[in-house]
């Protein structure tokens, strides 16, 4: 099964389950949240630069994924935002106040870190309780209205019953969730989350997903969350945000990541995909000078490079003008076979799906022609 | 199906068979025998000893030794140093490896390689220093005279020299501990709001409190015990500036041994002392150290 056939299914599965939670809303959890500005934040650390300067605008109450792999400077932005590192210049709004001047404390965010960083000296009951207790003797509740407040978390996050253990004593994914009720406990305006189910094994992290966007409908934070993880975050997010070397690629709903890169990277970064380079010459593309029979779709002539996705190709049998590889390798993916061809004089590798049950053989020769694809300018 | 037919379906590994990383047995008794046998003869035996002269001549002569005066106020000089110098160090020490653990600051390294002077340098150089710096014919002595200060020859010299020689220990125990635990807790802290103080006083102290004790009862025992340093800088007035390692020597060298290896006895047992509540603590607190942070 391809990503987005998986990423489909789940979200329909999602939907579904949606319905029979979203009535409930729970306001005893209902915040005030706001929408959060980011404006053209640099920072660098030494002489490495993290981010360029990057912009965003995150609305109020929406659930938002920074995805990209290690080193794009997604959890800069995220410290950034929470004022646990200070940009070298631009900056970050709360609402419309500039939350520049404003200490970690002051910004009143949720910040779920990746080890969950739980005080281990401290029960569940007391990690929930801390932000509440901490807080100056005029605005501290009381001890009986602490109690209710973390029982009520406790309730969200399903861990009732477990409020005496230490966290020493908990699988990953109760860790996970008593850091989520610890940053929900002091009613955070954003919720902030760095990779946060980094460090929990496939199947808890699946079932962590779906309820983090349950809790989000129920409660209504603004939240951020930073993964490596594209499925989680085409999965999990309203809008998802792709970052690469310290830059913003793209910024959109799954649905439009997936189905319009708008750049390379966004191609080959989210979902499969095979690229080749091409020549646009007068509205004609050429794979190491054989012409393909496919349009150029207006594409500016030179060196160019074709992204298409391995379930946009059909087979082509003695057709002209389709690209002509070899089988070098076949794997069972779900429903179908995915097929590794090496292509063109320069064998370039690239992979595409036929039917499971097709008669390809290994080292046989197939011709393929793409049913849709993206042309992308090459520096040759 | 019962165990005992599990166990006997089971196979068993041919008698030749050994985990990789278990030693022969000879191997394992030589090992084990050079441990027990060393710990005897350097550790057991000198201890047996002390305890043995001290109650050579009967127990009323080992009380004995505790009523003379001068004894009594070796035993109250010793206490009272410790009491300074382990504070003292305590504050050090954590604001040391708070610095060096979660700043980077310029000079960081020379202020980790000062930190281990002490272990590096003689005691004797130690107070040496001190009597050039504060003596009678020191730099400021002069000064010290014309204020009526006195440093050297009197408990402050003492206290400076034991300070000096026990600092290493808690910040010794503390910056790995520190470092290794990085700064996430902190930031957790102060992102649910907690201010600097209830950041360290509710989850940095916390975290590290099993390093800070083994740390302050390593510091107590060698402020106790030091004898070099203080040696030099005390001056040896009975009744006035010896402490107790100080007070032993004087009474071996009168050949009042029993009197010596009685207060060398009370000596010996503070330090275990200082063992037994260790482990007493470990013990006690065994479930949340296993828990907690290692």
């Amino acid at each position: 099964m391809t990503a987005l056939a998986q990423f489909r299914r789940d979200t329909d599965y999602i939907e579904a389950n949606l319905s029979l939670v979203a009535p409930f809303v729970d306001e005893r959890l209902r915040v005030k949240t706001m929408n959060v500005t980011v404006e053209n934040l640099t920072k660098a650390f030494g002489a490495t630069p993290a981010l360029h300067g990057v912009s965003l605008e995150i609305a109020s109450g929406e659930l938002i994924a920074l995805v990209g792999p290690s080193g794009s400077g997604k959890t800069t932005l995220l410290r950034l935002i929470a004022g646990l590192d200070f940009p070298n210049s631009g900056r970050v709004l709360f609402g419309a106040e500039d939350a520049s001047s404003k200490s970690v404390q002051e910004r009143n965010v949720g910040f779920v870190f990746q080890n969950y960083a739980l005080f281990k000296h401290m029960s569940v009951f007391e990690n929930i309780a801390f932000g509440l207790r901490v807080r100056p003797r005029a605005t501290r509740p009381s001890e009986a209205s602490i109690r209710q407040r973390v029982m009520t978390l406790l309730d969200l996050v399903q861990l009732n019953g477990l409020e005496k253990r230490f966290p020493g004593q908990l699988s990953g994914g109760q860790r996970q969730r008593v850091a989520f009720a610890r940053a929900l406990a002091i009613e955070p305006g954003v919720l902030l989350l760095d990779e946060p189910f980094g460090a929990l094994d496939a199947k808890v992290r699946k079932e962590l997903r779906r309820w983090l966007r349950e809790i989000h409908d129920r409660t209504g934070h603004t939240t951020v969350f930073v993964t490596h993880d594209q499925e989680e975050a085409l999965e999990l997010a309203d809008r998802v945000v792709v970052m690469s070397q310290g830059r913003i690629e793209q910024v959109g709903s799954a649905d439009d990541i997936y189905d319009n890169p708008a750049t390379p990277f966004v191609f080959d970064f989210i979902g499969d995909s095979s690229a080749l380079p091409v020549i646009v010459d007068k509205g004609s593309i050429a794979l190491d000078d054989r012409i393909l029979s496919i349009d150029a779709k207006g594409h500016a002539d030179g060196p160019a490079t074709l992204f298409f996705r391995p379930n946009h190709v059909r087979l082509a049998g003695q057709e002209s003008g389709s690209i002509v590889g070899t089988v070098t390798g076949s794997r069972r993916h779900g429903d179908i076979r995915r097929l590794e061809l090496e292509v063109g004089l320069a064998r370039h590798r690239c992979e595409i799906d036929v039917p499971a049950d097709s008669d390809v053989s290994r080292n046989g020769r197939v011709a393929i022609k793409p049913t849709d694809w993206r042309l992308f300018p090459r520096d040759s | 199906m019962s165990e005992q037919t599990l166990a006997a379906s089971a196979t068993m590994p041919p008698e030749t068979w050994r985990a990789p990383t278990a030693e022969v047995s000879v191997v394992r008794l030589v090992l084990i025998g050079v441990a027990v046998l060393f710990i005897g003869v350097f550790l057991g035996f000198p201890l047996l000893v002390v305890f043995f002269e001290a109650f050579l001549n009967g127990v009323a002569k080992y009380f004995e030794t505790f009523a003379d005066s001068d004894t009594q106020h070796a035993i109250l000089l010793t206490l009272l140093v410790a009491a300074i110098a382990v504070p003292a160090n305590l504050i050090f020490g954590v604001a040391a490896a708070w610095a060096i653990a979660k700043y980077d600051f310029r000079g960081k390294a020379l202020l980790i390689t000062l930190i281990d002077l002490p272990f590096s340098v003689s005691p004797v150089i130690a107070g040496l220093i001190y009597v050039i710096m504060f003596g009678a014919q020191g730099y400021l002595g002069d000064w010290l005279k014309a204020h009526h200060i006195q440093i050297i020859f009197a408990i402050p010299g003492i206290v400076l020299a034991t300070i000096f020689v026990t600092f290493p220990f808690v910040a010794r125990e503390l910056i790995p501990l520190m470092e290794e635990q990085g700064t996430q807790d902190e930031e957790a802290a102060i992102s649910l709001g907690a201010s600097g103080w209830q950041t360290f006083r509710r989850v940095t102290l916390p975290n590290v409190k099993w390093g800070l004790m083994y740390g302050v009862l390593l510091c107590n025992a060698r402020a106790m015990g030091e004898f070099g340093a203080v040696a030099v800088v005390s001056g040896h007035i009975r009744g006035l500036t010896n402490t107790m390692p100080l007070h032993i020597e004087i009474l071996y060298n009168d050949y009042q041994w029993v009197a010596a290896f009685a207060v060398a006895s009370l000596l010996a047992l503070l330090a275990l002392v200082t063992l037994i509540v260790k482990t007493l603590l470990e013990w006690r607190f065994s479930d949340e150290l296993a828990n907690g942070p290692r």
